[in-house]
């Protein structure tokens, strides 16, 4: 039986040493990066360099901003999304094949995509002008006008990112006893009532773990914002990226993302408070 | 005992590779699609062995290569690069080529671009490959909207603010354009031209009264220019597509719309201020990595591509100039015709002043870029004041300068020790 004993430790060997080789040791190596100074001291020069940059603060908020207004919304679509889903009998995979088709579309090409149809002589343009709603094919998506920016990163993250919602919250749906919503039903609960009741505190721990892994991926955003918004709409993911290709300073880049992760690890750390799912029900 | 042969066949074939290898040649250059494909088969195809061209961003390159640098066997055989990128290795990563310059040495290659080569330091470190720079080039339906007397080949700054006025009060549209896009070359108009042509200049009289000058002026230029341009890279593209009549970009970024079109649109030389007609042009270079496998066969590469033959196919490959001694037939493509007629007359204009790319910043010379990319963004894009912005980049351009140890190049003149910002 000594054999048996020590086989889960075997199988998970392979995974553990490509986490370890892939993953913790860059994440050390950055994490020391990070906090050596050009002069080869331990200190924090490498974040009063990025602070003091001209790019800090407005990358600071727009990945906060982003995050702010993407992932509630996403929310808010994937629970409706998963909802209908669940109601259906017929065609229901089908339509969560649709949905999910933008989940198997990389970043950078949602980016150009989106891109494509916003641009100056894109889709969009070219269609109203055909249709007369405007005169010519207008330039909106300019530095001048960040609003416009904005909402096209937030409407092309939202068409890209509300699919790995859904996934998890219908698979959370799935989870949920009929029993409850039945013995709402016999007591004469509303459809308002049960969802609010019984629905929705069900699914937390699907929302909680649908919410850290959104938020992350949000924090991460890089390649969208980047097609349409170049070096107008600077975030944090993009700063990092400069830093370490374009501008060569492996420190200020190792300092950004050891910053990323720390905001990560701070929603993370809210989300599973204010969420917090009570161990039976894990 | 069947697994035999299969074993006997694996290590033939596995002992076979070295010998077959392929030239690898790692480049920063050519790197859209189609270029690169043009490097393969008109640059690289006469050479007879199988050369592998591997086109790869700038950060990539210089990434790999100083990841690599420590491995006895490199991969790698011959380098292609810009002066800048080059120069921004560790020297020990490329091999000394000073051999190869008793058969190059005739070719007519300028000294100022061999002294280049060497890096800083003593030894041949590249050797120049081709050349090219930064032109303006208009659309034929802006030329009646130039300024009245303005003679399209000796332009003004304040002539070309009066044309995009022009144009504007005419199709109510900003038509100038710069590739101030992430990829676009914007640090190069500002160092090489705009500074340069008002202050004589690049780092010395960084935040001088002649600068804040000529952030006003540039200022008043950018409101006549599209504001898409913060997303234009190659302004080939707009100028194709019209949204752009008057641009200013690389020789290579403007190739596609002077080939396809070439009755539409003209090309003439960068404008003059007040300190004369700032121009800087663009050496690449060949260098092997210390570590090649096989040396001999990467300097052959190398001496084959600097031949003048294959300098002109360089040159139809990619729009780079050849750096030897020779003369260019008739039937090369609009694109090089036009071009080249803009460079010589910006280069012989009387009033021209030379500018180098940045040199001897090493690993600091994506900084440097990025300050003239700030002030830009700050001043023009954010409206902050000039004097504040200048004041709190110029400590920043010092203490990157200290730290690579650069001395001045033009159009600054020579300093002892880094090159200081007054």
């Amino acid at each position: 039986m000594k054999h048996n004993r020590w086989l889960p430790y075997y199988l998970i060997a392979p995974s553990l040493l490509f986490m370890g080789a892939f993953f913790l040791y860059p994440f050390l190596q950055i994490f020391a990066e990070a906090f050596t100074n050009s002069d080869g001291g331990v200190g924090l020069g490498n974040f009063s360099r990025i602070i003091s940059d001209f790019n800090f603060w407005p990358s600071l908020t727009n990945t906060l901003l982003l995050t702010g207004v993407v992932v509630p919304v996403q929310l808010v679509m994937a629970i409706g999304m998963a909802l209908m889903v669940t109601k259906m009998n017929k065609g229901r995979d089908s339509i969560l094949y649709i949905w999910t088709i933008p989940l198997g579309i990389s970043d950078l090409a949602a980016g150009i995509i989106w891109l494509a149809i916003l641009e100056q002589f894109g889709f969009l343009n070219s269609f109203m002008s055909a249709v007369n709603l405007i005169d010519a094919p207008t330039s909106w998506l300019n530095y001048q006008n960040a609003f416009a920016l904005f909402l096209a990163v937030v409407v092309a993250e939202i068409w890209r990112g509300t699919a790995i919602v859904l996934v998890i919250l219908v698979s959370g749906m799935g989870l949920i006893p009929k029993e409850y919503d039945e013995a709402g039903q016999v007591f004469g609960a509303s459809y308002w009532q049960r969802l609010w009741k019984i629905t929705l505190p069900m699914l937390r721990p699907s929302i909680q773990s649908a919410l850290i892994l959104r938020t992350l991926l949000a924090l991460e955003v890089f390649a969208v914002v980047m097609m349409l918004g170049g070096s107008d709409m600077p975030v944090l993911m993009s700063e990092t990226f400069d830093w370490q290709f374009l501008y060569q300073q492996t420190g200020a880049a190792a300092a950004y993302a050891v910053l990323i992760m720390l905001i990560s690890v701070a929603i993370t750390g809210c989300y599973l408070k204010f969420l917090n799912v009570p161990k039976e029900a894990r | 005992m069947r697994k035999t042969p299969i074993a006997l066949t694996l290590m033939a074939l596995l002992g076979s590779t070295p010998a077959m290898a392929d030239i690898n040649f790692f480049s920063t250059q050519a790197r859209p699609l189609e270029e690169a494909q043009q490097m393969r088969e008109i640059a690289l195809a006469p050479y007879g062995e199988a050369v592998n061209y591997m086109p790869q961003e700038a950060g990539t390159f210089l990434s790999r290569l100083e990841a690599e640098k420590g491995s006895a066997n490199g991969a790698l055989d011959v380098l292609g690069g810009l002066h800048g990128e080059l120069g921004s290795l560790t020297p020990a990563v490329l091999a000394p080529l000073d051999d190869l310059m008793s058969t190059l040495g005739e070719q007519g290659i300028s000294e100022q671009y061999l002294s280049l080569g060497k890096l800083g330091g003593e030894q041949q470190r590249y050797i120049p490959w081709m050349q090219a720079t930064y032109i303006m080039a208009a659309s034929r339906k802006a030329l009646p909207y130039l300024p009245e007397g303005a003679d399209l080949n000796a332009l003004s700054y304040d002539e070309l603010l009066a044309w995009g006025r022009n144009i504007e009060a005419a199709t109510g549209q900003p038509k100038l354009g710069f590739p101030a896009g992430r990829k676009g070359l914007i640090h190069r108009f500002l160092e090489g031209y705009l500074y340069p042509s008002f202050t004589h200049s690049v780092v010395r009289e960084f935040r001088s009264e002649d600068a804040v000058a000529m952030w006003q002026k540039f200022r008043e230029i950018w409101a006549v220019t599209n504001p898409r341009s913060t997303a234009f890279g190659f302004m080939q593209e707009p100028l194709l597509n019209g949204e752009v009549w008057v641009a200013f970009d690389h020789t290579a970024r403007l190739k596609d719309a002077f080939n396809k079109r070439p009755d539409d649109f003209v090309a003439f030389p960068a404008p003059a201020g007040p300190s004369g007609r700032g121009y800087m042009p663009v050496v690449a270079g060949l260098a092997v990595p210390a570590n090649a496998p096989a040396p001999d066969a990467s300097r052959k590469l190398i001496q084959y591509l600097m031949t003048p033959e294959a300098q002109i196919r360089t040159l139809r490959a990619t729009n780079f100039f050849p750096v030897v001694a020779t003369e260019l037939p008739d039937d090369l493509p609009a694109s090089i015709r036009m071009s080249g007629k803009a460079v010589a007359t910006q280069s012989s204009a009387e009033d021209a002043v030379l500018s180098l790319l940045p040199s001897g910043l090493g690993k600091q010379s994506g900084l440097f870029n990025k300050i003239y990319r700030d002030a830009f963004v700050q001043i023009v894009l954010r409206d902050a004041d000039i004097h504040e912005t200048l004041d709190i980049l110029a400590p920043r351009l010092q203490a990157l300068i200290d730290k690579s140890g650069a001395g001045c190049w033009l159009p600054d003149a020579p300093s002892d020790g880094p090159c200081p910002v007054k």
